[in-house]
């Protein structure tokens, strides 16, 4: 196989192109990500949470969304949140968490089901406070 | 003498043999004091032998569930309704084992009330973890718990056998199982004290009291405490619901059952990623909520269960 000197340099300059393109997004979108309210996300699936344990920054914004077709609802293990209203399929239910420290939860209609957030302080260089 | 005096002299109290019953609802008649199935209903041997007190349990209608497991949970609980009313005898009561409705909503136990309220039977009620998703838990016991204690819990009589009704769906903890509670428990130690050890006892409640799949949560985990109070009884049934699926297990005095869902099946224990709905063809599901054959072996305590289709 050959390739004319022209194609050879415009494929590497494609290739070229496609890496810096990928570094400055690499670079680029945490920044955005902190101008945004951070966010995590856990998935109900069979009847399990996921992932589990979450671990977020303090003031991530964490989502529940429930994938079965059966109803879950979400309550803190403690009384440290407000448990969720009871989430039908495709519903969510949200909670900020402010302060550092480990959550444990379970569904309150299959109490089998439990899960942690920990939560770390957002100190650090990526701190935006 | 019945067929169940000919099985032998030490165990027939234990044993209820041949018991048959399904989605569809669950008839059941008291004979020389111990509950034998008299199969499903709208089986042709349902309308055979009916002498004695003869009740239907209904459970699991989950009305308002519309997912791919079964689109219309109140149109086969139409079906039920119809099953139980083409009955050549008619129970003299009906017993629900919980989940009524799939949400808590007033439209699905309006739903409910409507089509079950066709079999113009008295039905007497035990809620499930889904009749009490309202945010303040109060349909359900608006509904259905007037005259009961608690969370809705009770006892009545009828034909000499005792039944007692129990909720064991709220106030669940993380991590464990269905769960009765101290102050319930307290009060069926009361309620049964003093009773003749030759009274039959039916204890119904939504899930099932014996531990059938804790990885589940198919359980509850103070219900050993509670028949602990029973063991004294020469008949003790206990019916529940919850699994969607029949399952028997016979331990000392103690019958226990669970029935079927009038809405859609759910998996054998372990056989599945997880307890959901289970989707099964179109044309199976009624089967699926169609007829279960339950035989007990004598002086076996495992479970024996086959399952014979309505159809094919």
């Amino acid at each position: 196989m050959t390739l004319s000197s022209t194609a050879r340099s415009a494929l590497v300059a494609a290739v070229l192109g496609a890496a810096t393109a990928t570094m400055l997004a690499a670079v680029v979108l945490p920044v955005r990500a902190q101008n945004a309210a951070p966010a995590g996300a856990v998935s109900i699936d069979n009847f399990t949470f996921n992932p589990t344990p979450l671990t977020v920054k303090a003031g991530t914004t964490v989502t529940w969304t429930n994938k079965d077709d059966i109803p879950h609802g979400i309550a803190s293990s403690t009384n440290a949140f407000p448990k969720s209203r009871a989430l039908d399929t495709d519903q969510s239910f949200s909670f900020t968490f402010t302060t550092p420290g480990t959550y444990q939860y379970f569904c309150y209609v299959h109490p089998h089901m439990v899960g942690t957030i920990v939560v770390e302080a957002s100190t650090g260089s990526n701190a935006t406070q | 003498m019945s067929d169940s005096d000919r099985e032998d002299g030490v165990s027939r109290r234990k044993v209820l043999e041949c018991m048959t019953w399904a989605g569809t609802g669950v008839l059941w008649t008291i004979a020389g004091g111990v509950p034998h199935s008299l199969g499903i209903v709208g089986e042709a041997q349902a309308a055979e032998e009916t002498k004695g007190l003869t009740f239907l349990q209904l459970s699991d209608s989950h009305v308002g569930f519309d997912k791919p497991a079964n689109p219309n949970a109140l149109g086969t609980l139409e079906e039920a309704v119809a099953k139980v009313n083409a009955l050549a005898k008619k129970p003299a009561f009906a017993i629900h084992t919980g989940d009524i409705s799939h949400l808590s909503l007033e439209s699905q136990f309006d739903d409910a009330d409507r089509v079950i309220s066709q079999t113009r039977l008295d039905v007497h009620y035990v809620p499930g973890e889904h009749d009490f998703l309202d945010p303040d838990m109060k349909f359900y016991r608006e509904r259905y718990g007037r005259g009961t204690k608690g969370s809705g819990w009770y006892s009545f009589d009828a034909n000499g056998v005792h039944f007692i009704g129990l909720n064991n769906v709220v106030d669940l903890k993380a991590g464990g199982l269905g769960n009765l509670g101290a102050d319930q428990i307290e009060w069926l130690e009361d309620d049964v004290k003093g009773r003749s050890a030759s009274t039959p006892i039916v204890v119904f409640g939504h899930i099932p009291l014996w531990t059938v799949y804790p990885e589940w949560g198919w359980g509850t985990s103070d219900g050993a405490q509670a028949l602990s109070y029973l063991k004294r009884f020469g008949s003790v049934t206990v019916l529940n619901g919850h699994i969607h699926q029949v399952m028997q297990k016979v331990e000392g005095n103690i019958t226990f059952h669970t029935a079927r869902s009038t809405a859609f099946p759910q998996p054998a224990p372990g056989t599945a990623p997880s307890p959901g709905p289970m989707k099964v063809p179109d044309e199976q599901l009624r089967t699926m909520l169609g007829i279960t054959n339950v035989t007990f072996k004598q002086n076996e305590q495992r479970l024996a269960i086959i399952d014979s289709p309505l159809k094919g």
